[in-house]
């Protein structure tokens, strides 16, 4: 659209000073994480006059023994990669059998899968510990506190979406494709993995930004199964702990946040195609 | 034969996913309305039927749960109008053809991959240490009404780039050839926006308007770290937490107070309100989608 110059600069420069309005938080959050509590209380505006504070603030963080930074950080590495990845393998199986195999019965569990997503967390959060630990006691398996026990509810809550998001895709795929490949004389187990499975890349980008995101930054979940100051901590789970014995020291309490916040920010520097694509993907659809 | 091996096949590659849905949603949800009738503490395997006590207890004796609910909607109302509006401002901006689009968007987006926990630190401290450093602004958290705001400012924050890009990508579904007709018929910027924009992206208005409504209804980890439910105040002639959402309210019952039995019957009458909303406001927007 033909727009006269000076309007477009005044909605560029807008737009810019609204972008800059955004980053204020997190310019904060950097900049007081590189001060002292001293200097904080004194002006949290006021730029910091050494960047080695920030250094020796991360060290501080990260040897402290009131967050354990590094384990925390690897068990939600841990927590997250397994989580989302078995959700990736079991939900597309599932989505696949549910679009090939047409029946009633295929309906009806459609409809179940898709249905739960409308449970919101707090209505089962408080059952499930108490049926969790009445497994863990009649069976022997650890299911709180416990990396299986966590992993496999991330698994369940997040089926419903990821098998929706499967299925609309593979509604799409042509079913021809699968049946050349049967007369070809592959098994129907070996469609799946050799043929189908590598068609679904767009949509398991889409899984995995969704799902991924979601754990990495859930807190209530841990906190219920894995618990505050226990042995598996995740990363929000540490910080929250890390904040309540630290009252109002704000250098290490924002630097444990810049911490906390950094791997995503930064992985977002490199995926953000991915990452924008996969959550309009995945709200749209 | 072949077809006995595939059904074997089938039921094999859909087990792991029901098996897990039914273990973690399925089976807890059954419990937990079972548990709603009964005087379960979470400690004591004494458990025993009460009936309807536990949700006669919430309505008759409990102005907490009370003003929770009533500050959940007031809140998911706010929360849903300043998001969306923020949204399609920020959504008509970075789709004008600018110079740093992808920049904008990017910065706009990125407060949503910062976890809420963490975030509602970061503005705890914006709040409580920046904001009130200046003399003429309020101390946010401390009073009832601006604490209130307080959150709403940090869920827009968290929460408005994400519909933007929703949003985005449905304004650029849009021909701009259509929009340059209207314009050369002499619509104004606002005719443009109410009768051919808007109409156009009916559909994604429906998804953010749900996707700002459940989120904001399921509110929880901005609440624990921003205001963990302050201000005190009094409603009804009990002392409550002001801020003290629906979601925070249901684990404190839980948690603080070991009323796991009412816990739980809050927990299904939360699940009920979002459900009648949900279903009200996708009922509503579609009806409108279609006539317009």
């Amino acid at each position: 659209m033909k727009k006269s110059k000076a309007v477009r600069w005044f909605v560029e420069i807008i737009t810019f000073f609204l972008m800059l309005l955004f980053g204020i938080p997190i310019f904060i959050v950097f900049i007081n994480a590189a001060k002292s509590n001293l200097m904080i209380n004194a002006d949290p505006i006021a730029l910091p006059e050494n960047l080695s504070v920030l250094v020796a603030n991360i060290v501080k963080v990260w040897e402290h023994p009131n967050i354990r930074f590094p384990t925390s950080l690897l068990s939600s590495v841990v927590i997250t990669v397994l989580s989302v990845g078995l959700l990736v393998i079991i939900s597309s199986m599932a989505a696949w059998v549910l679009c090939r195999k047409k029946s009633r019965l295929s309906t009806v569990l459609f409809l179940l899968f898709v249905g739960t997503m409308i449970v919101p967390f707090q209505v089962v959060m408080l059952p499930l510990v108490s049926w969790f630990s009445t497994i863990q006691a009649k069976l022997g398996i650890p299911m709180l506190k416990s990396y299986q026990g966590i992993i496999f509810a991330y698994m369940g809550f997040g089926v419903p979406l990821s098998v929706f998001l499967f299925h609309g895709f593979i509604k799409s795929v042509p079913l021809e494709l699968e049946e050349a490949a049967t007369i070809d004389g592959c098994s129907r187990g070996m469609v799946f993995f050799r043929i189908v499975l590598p068609i679904l890349k767009p949509i398991i980008v889409t899984v995995i930004v969704l799902n991924g995101l979601w754990i990495w930054n859930d807190y209530l979940l841990p906190l219920i199964l894995l618990g505050l100051g226990n042995p598996i901590q995740t990363v929000p789970l540490s910080v929250s702990n890390f904040v309540g014995s630290f009252l109002k020291k704000w250098d290490l309490i924002l630097t444990s946040n810049l911490m906390a916040m950094a791997p995503m920010l930064i992985l977002f520097v490199f995926v953000q195609k991915y990452m924008l694509k996969g959550m309009v993907d995945g709200a749209v659809k | 034969m072949r077809k006995r091996k595939d059904n074997l096949l089938f039921t094999a590659f859909l087990f792991p996913a029901l098996f897990s849905l039914i273990m973690v949603i399925g089976i807890p949800f059954l419990l937990g309305i079972y548990y709603s009738f009964t005087n379960w503490n979470g400690v004591s395997s004494d458990v025993s039927f009460v009936g309807f006590a536990n949700y006669l207890a919430i309505f008759q004796k409990d102005p907490k749960f009370l003003h929770a609910f009533l500050i959940t909607i007031i809140y998911a109302l706010l929360n849903v109008l300043v998001v969306n509006v923020v949204a399609v401002g920020l959504a008509l901006l970075v789709t004008q053809h600018l110079r740093l689009t992808n920049l904008y968007r990017a910065a706009f987006f990125a407060p949503n991959l910062i976890g809420g926990l963490v975030l509602g630190y970061i503005w705890q401290f914006i709040y409580n240490n920046v904001i009130s450093s200046f003399s003429f602004m309020p101390q946010m958290l401390a009073k009832p009404g601006t604490s209130l705001v307080a959150i709403v400012i940090t869920g827009t924050w968290q929460y408005a780039g994400y519909i933007m890009m929703i949003y985005v990508a449905a304004i650029q579904g849009v021909p701009d050839s259509l929009i340059e007709a209207a314009a050369i018929d002499g619509a104004t910027f606002g005719q443009r926006f109410r009768h051919i924009l808007f109409p156009l992206i009916a559909q994604s208005f429906t998804i953010c308007m749900f996707l700002s409504l459940t989120s904001s209804f399921k509110q929880f980890d901005v609440n624990v770290s921003l205001t963990n439910g302050g201000p005190a105040a009094t409603f009804m002639g009990e002392s409550i937490h002001f801020t003290e959402l629906m979601a925070l309210n249901i684990y404190n019952t839980a948690f603080s107070y070991n009323k796991m039995g009412e816990g739980q019957a809050k927990a299904i009458i939360y699940f009920l309100l979002l459900l009648v909303t949900s279903v009200t406001q996708v009922y509503f927007n579609k009806k409108r989608e279609v006539e317009v």
